[in-house]
């Protein structure tokens, strides 16, 4: 079953010509209609009539970050407000946030993108949609919102938190399709079990889980404990919201969305290009997008790419699982982990502003990572049970998540490194 | 109404302890009783202070985990089975003791221990019925 099946099984050929077709298409428009582009492609003596081939991409200035917030809020928009119907913002750890904005096209795009990811995950007309990712400025909420309604399933905007009320709102309307970060649905599977509740008073078929890197065990945690079938969805604000990429039922890697999008791997130090199969930073140039097109935006993601045929019959290029941020990961025994992925552990566990620190070492040959958790007044209690089985609930959830085993040790507040402005999390002896 | 008890989070790691009391010390807070409870990584260190209302505040200051909690200061004739005898009416009543830890002074021929029960209301009348004593707060914060 597939929702669009002319353009998700377009045949490599005319998909190809088609890419070509849409990148000359934004690259004209982006150098015609934003300075920095034009400034920027300048600077590499470019003209828009010099990308003749697919392979000419790599020619074109990479887009970071900064780029985007030096640009705050509308400094990249290539369409005028007048055609701008809607902005979304991404949340800015440091510094200002970054302003993305849309025309009708665009969001009509979006829509069908992130109706097609629905489909990917089994989601029809007659299915009812839990959407549970926060609404607002966040793209998650409202780019699933639009997608479901295009599919024409039932869409129960449910938004973020109210764990019980959700719980309640899945058993008593029927859910059938959970939409919310995978940790969440972890948050929701334990309510259910406070409440009594198991997946077979529930009718959950499948789950649409994204906007944070999750591993394979947690999968299983997952559809284990909700009785779904789990599928991966990726997305980012900068380059549109959830439906860039989507996990088939081969489960095997996200496909690309590449009739909108145009996926590369670089080797983060060089920049350079790196070949199908190789791990390295992601970058996406958007080819269809009209308020916010972006040029090679590097997105600090890790992952691969590959072009083998995949089971589902869908021809675009399959991305990896995302491996994590190329800035702050840690390689422990041969696993990816990232700080973040302990944080969101224990912002779901209860911590309201959490404070950790990571200590790995290298003992007899053999990784070992520790994690410090600061105890905050809210997690505190007078009775060592309880601490103890706060650090027991939060190493099996670590150890779940990370895909590695950790030592959890709790430890006074104040205790961890804390350098100016953003925390130092890492401490790695193992270079010692 | 009840005797309150200061808890505090401590790593265990030499001069923990010592930053503790230094720094109750310093305020002029006198402590009555004490118990730690620990595991291999940290403690919980738990006091009856002449003024809990200070302690908690002077801790709380120096972001110390700390935080108040109510339990019972029992008095007993301090001979043999004089906590066995209380221990019996409480375990009678199906009163569930969470911890408890003996007080460092003693008037007379009398003994306390500090209980931490997790239902002190009943607790409360089950000793009175049995003409167990139970200290009023600022009798213990006056010792």
């Amino acid at each position: 079953m597939y929702w669009n099946e002319r353009y998700e099984c377009m045949p490599r050929p005319e998909l190809e010509a088609l890419k070509m077709e849409r990148l000359q298409q934004t690259v004209e428009r982006v150098y015609h209609k934003v300075a920095h582009y034009r400034k920027a492609m300048q600077a590499k003596g470019l003209e828009p009539g010099d990308i003749k081939e697919l392979n000419d991409l790599s020619y074109l200035p990479f887009t970071v970050k900064t780029d985007l917030r030096d640009n705050y809020p509308y400094g990249l928009f290539a369409a005028p407000l007048s055609e701008i119907i809607r902005v979304h913002s991404s949340s800015g750890t440091t510094g200002k946030p970054i302003v993305v904005g849309y025309t009708r096209q665009d969001l009509n795009n979006w829509s069908e993108l992130a109706a097609r990811s629905l489909g990917f995950a089994g989601v029809t007309d007659q299915d009812v949609i839990q959407i549970s990712y926060g609404y607002g400025l966040f793209t998650g909420g409202l780019g699933i919102h639009m997608g479901a309604e295009r599919l024409g399933a039932c869409v129960i905007p449910a938004s973020g938190g109210n764990n019980q009320r959700q719980v309640m709102v899945m058993k008593d309307f029927g859910t059938t399709v959970l939409a919310c970060t995978p940790s969440y649905a972890l948050v929701l599977a334990e309510e259910m079990a406070e409440l009594g509740l198991t997946n077979e008073d529930l009718k959950l078929k499948a789950g649409v889980f994204g906007a944070e890197p999750w591993s394979e065990g947690m999968r299983k945690e997952i559809e284990n404990l909700l009785g779904l079938s789990a599928h991966d969805i990726y997305g980012l604000s900068e380059i549109m919201g959830p439906g860039v990429a989507m996990e088939c039922s081969a489960k095997e890697g996200l496909h690309v969305f590449e009739d909108h999008f145009i996926p590369e791997i670089i080797n983060p130090e060089t920049g350079e290009v790196l070949p199908y199969g190789q791990t390295g930073e992601l970058v996406f140039t958007t080819i269809t997008k009209e308020g916010f097109p972006v040029i090679r935006y590097r997105t600090r993601d890790l992952s691969s790419l590959s072009l083998e045929e995949c089971s589902c019959g869908r021809t675009h290029v399959r991305m990896e699982r995302i491996a994590g941020r190329s800035d702050d990961m840690l390689i422990i025994r041969g696993v990816n982990v990232f700080p973040s992925q302990v944080e969101s552990v224990l912002l779901d566990i209860g911590y309201l502003s959490p404070h950790y620190h990571l200590v790995v070492e290298r003992i007899n040959n053999l990784d070992r990572l520790e994690v410090q958790v600061e105890v905050s007044a809210e997690m505190f209690s007078d009775e060592i049970r309880r601490l103890e089985q706060l650090e027991h609930q939060i190493k099996q959830r670590l150890d779940s998540v990370l895909g590695v085993s950790c030592k959890v040790t709790l430890v006074e507040p104040k205790k961890l490194a804390r350098s100016e402005g953003k925390a130092k999390r890492v401490t790695d002896k193992r270079n010692l | 109404m009840y005797v309150q008890q200061i808890s505090i989070f401590v790593e265990n790691k030499p001069g923990r302890l010592a930053a503790v009391t230094r720094l109750l010390a310093d305020e002029g807070v006198n402590i009555r009783a004490l118990s730690l409870a620990d595991t291999s990584d940290f403690g919980v260190l738990r006091l009856i202070v002449n003024d809990p209302e200070l302690a908690y505040t002077v801790l709380k200051d120096q972001d110390f985990i700390v935080s108040r909690t109510d339990v019972l200061a029992i008095e007993m004739p301090d001979v043999p089975g004089g906590l066995a005898h209380v221990l019996e009416v409480l375990g009678a009543a199906k009163v569930n003791i969470e911890y408890l830890y003996a007080f460092v002074g003693q008037s007379g021929h009398q003994a306390m221990n500090i209980f931490r029960i997790e239902d002190m209301e009943a607790a409360t009348v089950v000793l009175k019925e049995n003409k167990i004593k139970v200290l009023p707060k600022e009798e213990v914060y006056a010792l």
